[in-house]
């Protein structure tokens, strides 16, 4: 065996199935841009002229959820936008990583209102956080890679990294009583959780 | 158009009714009673006012020494001679409806929608009014005074999707 | 997208041909969050019925927290592409309230990063159209220009995309002589881009068949529904507030205004197109003759944001930053409404301003000219083929959280 393999010279490469999958993965990462707002223009800019996302192998923009492994949220997610973006993030084809762009996805930034989702690691899982108010698009750049770096380092061929995680990441969640209670003192009836506009 | 000109027309037209008229910074200000929104309205269309700019309310609970509730504003335009005016009316509770100036304006149609879903100002004669920005689900008026900036929790009420259940 | 077959009763038997098709909220041509539910015989749009609220984020609410200085990194948020334009709306808004005359160095230095603005605005305008039109060119053309003007922006306030710069009264420094030059410099090559872009995109046969005579907006439409900019300019409406009301320092130079009577998603276009060779006609002379002289004018006491540098190193000048920031040191504010608008890129942005005399609005309502545009929509595309639908929703500029606020 060991002397077939010496035959064979510098034809064949030996590694692991998850390196090759973690490999071709990392460096063809399809983004899907659901991009709401502002951050939204600075991803433009990331993909247009002068910055040149393709460098980095994510230039290939879907607009489908189907065929994306990367979805970027850029910007405010507000009530009425949080359902479409879970359905969508639930459209996307395993695996998948998601990067929050920006003060708002990440936290609700600047709007702290009746409104506006307070960062949306508390719904959905989130790998990379891109801090900015926008961030600009090196940042951005930056955070691709990472994410780069990230798969690169605890992917596994078949996504057993992602069946561990059964806590959603990101900050501790409200306090449910607080908001039941504020609800009840206001003679207000609790929204349907399962709620979805798109239905 | 002078403002003595659009003085003198209103109040010649509407002796009956009780017209305030202001200035600052160089605006015309005119204050009537919700009864005769409508009419007024119609006649300043006549005028040569032929844009509605902007149609707004402002909730006056916590302004001092307020007497009413809300206040109606209407922002007229003339595209021919650019003079400007505003109108300015008032409600309270629990009569909170106007008649609508859609037939007047098209612009008034999702101006309206969205004073009907921030302040619960309803529009009589209006074609489709239902919420605007808002969830249909949603049962409070945001732009209300006495309503909290960060909400009462509406914002939290979505399921949670972890990486094992996506 | 969901697909759907309307069950209606139509005496013409043609019932299995009409169909409902949702559009948004989430789509590469809506550029950020706008739905539509149109109504389709075929590939013809019979009726759209606009949904928007996707991105309502409680702008107006916000104005009634913050004061008239902290606000104006929310409005900024307001029409993302050309940030600038709507804070010098804001605090022409407040000034007007206030009575504030500006020094005429502001009102030079503010009336060229208006005029950058309104490049900004349109370049990204035509340029993302034409990608959603299937030309990816223009786009990074378009996206050239704009990260000169991101530099510009940057050299001068220190953020490149919102910058927060102006205040109450005057801005947050004063300009240096190098930002001159570069902006010099920017002029004298935007030219050249400006005929490449007007090149690859006027004259090319595909864009002019699929803009010319698509999505009709009349005069007596554009003027009930409300429309302002250059939408309302492309259908004969002669309106321009830099012209009919002058603020700022817009009287001194000489500019046309551009207006065309066609009212089609072509002479949108095309009437963006031109008012970027005016805004450069304008900075070209106002960057020559800015005045010298402080920004901020004399006696404005405690309105004025002070100098860091010495609000840092002197007692007198922390004093003066306190008066300025503390709630309850602030100046006070007539106990009065004031309705004021400048035309930014899209149209007429006006605030509508209620003080009850502290230094921040009561109620802190904007007029925002994509929501009049938006509402116009399913007049301008009744009729049109559903490919069309893109072309004329690019050609209004619908910027979404301007809309939704």
């Amino acid at each position: 065996m060991a002397g077939q393999v010496k035959q064979l010279g510098d034809s064949v490469l030996l590694t692991r199935l998850d390196a090759v999958a973690n490999w071709a993965r990392a460096n063809s990462l399809w983004p899907m841009p659901f991009a709401t707002a502002c951050c939204g223009i600075e991803l433009m800019s990331t993909a247009a002229s002068r910055h040149d996302l393709s460098r980095f192998g994510s230039e290939v923009m879907r607009f489908t959820p189907r065929q994306c492994d990367l979805m970027i949220v850029a910007g405010r997610v507000v009530m009425k936008m949080l359902p479409v973006l879970q359905r969508i993030w639930l459209q996307m084809p395993e695996p998948k990583w998601c990067i929050s762009m920006g003060a708002c996805a990440c936290t609700g930034g600047v709007f702290d209102t009746y409104a506006v989702v307070q960062g949306v690691d508390r719904f959905l899982p989130v790998d990379v956080y891109v801090p900015g108010c926008p961030p600009r698009p090196e940042q951005l750049i930056r955070s691709v890679m990472d994410l780069q770096q990230k798969i690169k380092d605890r992917g596994t061929f078949s996504g057993k990294e992602f069946g561990l995680r059964i806590i959603p990441e990101g900050p501790p969640r409200f306090d449910e009583d607080e908001i039941r209670r504020m609800r009840e003192r206001n003679g207000l009836p609790l929204l349907d959780p399962k709620y979805n506009p798109l239905h | 158009m002078e403002f003595e000109q659009i003085k003198n027309s209103v109040s010649g037209a509407f002796p009956a009714v009780s017209l305030s008229w202001s200035e600052f910074r160089g605006q015309l200000r005119l204050g009537i009673n919700a009864s005769a929104v409508k009419q007024i309205l119609s006649y300043l269309r006549t005028l040569g006012f032929d844009m509605l700019i902007d149609e707004t309310a402002v909730d006056l609970l916590e302004y001092p020494d307020a007497r009413d509730r809300f206040e109606v504003v209407y922002c007229l335009l003339s595209t021919e001679t650019a003079t400007r005016i505003i109108v300015k009316t008032w409600l309270n509770e629990p009569d909170l409806e106007l008649p609508s100036v859609c037939d007047l304006w098209q612009s008034a149609n999702w101006m309206e929608r969205e004073i009907f879903d921030m302040f619960g100002i309803r529009f009589d004669g209006h074609p489709n009014l239902k919420r605007l920005l808002l969830p249909e689900q949603f049962t409070a008026f945001p732009m209300r005074r006495d309503y909290p900036v960060k909400g009462r929790g509406e914002r939290h009420n979505f399921p949670v999707y972890t990486r094992a259940q996506s | 997208m969901p697909l759907e077959l309307v069950d209606r009763d139509d005496p013409s038997g043609e019932q299995d041909a009409i169909w409902t098709l949702n559009f948004g909220p989430q789509h590469p041509a809506t550029h950020t969050t706008l739905r539509l539910i149109l109504t389709l015989d075929g590939e013809k749009v019979l009726d759209a019925e606009p949904d928007i609220g996707y991105l309502h984020s409680g702008f107006e609410k916000l104005g009634e927290v913050l004061d008239f200085n902290q606000y104006v990194t929310i409005v900024d948020r307001m029409n993302y592409i050309s940030p600038l334009a709507n804070e010098i709306a804001w605090h022409h808004s407040v000034e007007m309230l206030m009575g504030i005359e500006l020094t005429p160095r502001c009102k030079y230095i503010r009336t060229i990063l208006a005029e950058l603005m309104r490049i900004h605005d349109h370049m990204l305008c035509i340029g993302t159209c034409i990608l959603d039109l299937g030309g990816a060119t223009a786009f990074m053309y378009a996206f050239n220009e704009r990260e000169k003007i991101y530099d510009i922006c940057e050299m001068a306030t220190g953020q490149r995309f919102h910058t927060s710069f102006t205040r109450v009264g005057g801005l947050l420094s004063d300009v240096t002589d190098e930002w001159v030059q570069r902006v010099r410099e920017f002029i004298k090559v935007f030219h050249k881009a400006h005929t490449d872009i007007s090149r690859l995109v006027m004259k090319n046969r595909i864009f002019i068949e699929r803009t010319q005579g698509i999505g009709m907006l009349t005069r007596a439409d554009a003027i009930s529904g409300g429309a302002t900019g250059p939408v309302a300019r492309a259908s004969g409406v002669t309106r321009d507030l830099r012209r009919d009301e002058p603020y700022l320092s817009y009287d001194d130079f000489d500019f046309d205004v551009i207006c065309s009577q066609s009212g089609d998603c072509f002479a949108r276009f095309h009437v963006r197109m031109l008012e970027m060779t005016e805004s450069a006609k304008i900075i070209s002379q106002a960057i020559e003759s800015i005045p010298a002289g402080p920004i901020y004018a004399e006696g404005m006491g405690k309105i004025a944001s002070p100098d860091k540098s010495e609000v840092y190193r002197s007692i007198e000048g922390l004093i003066h930053h306190f008066e300025a920031f503390m709630p309850n040191r602030q100046a006070s504010v007539p106990r009065e409404s004031v309705y004021a608008a400048t035309e930014s890129p899209n149209g007429e942005l006006g605030y509508y301003l209620v003080s009850d005399g502290d230094f921040r609005a009561y109620r802190a309502r904007t007029r925002p000219p994509s929501l009049l545009h938006f509402a116009l929509f399913p007049k301008m595309i009744r009729g049109c083929m559903l490919s069309d639908v893109v072309a004329v929703l690019g050609s209004l500029n619908v910027i979404a959280a301007e809309l939704d606020r």
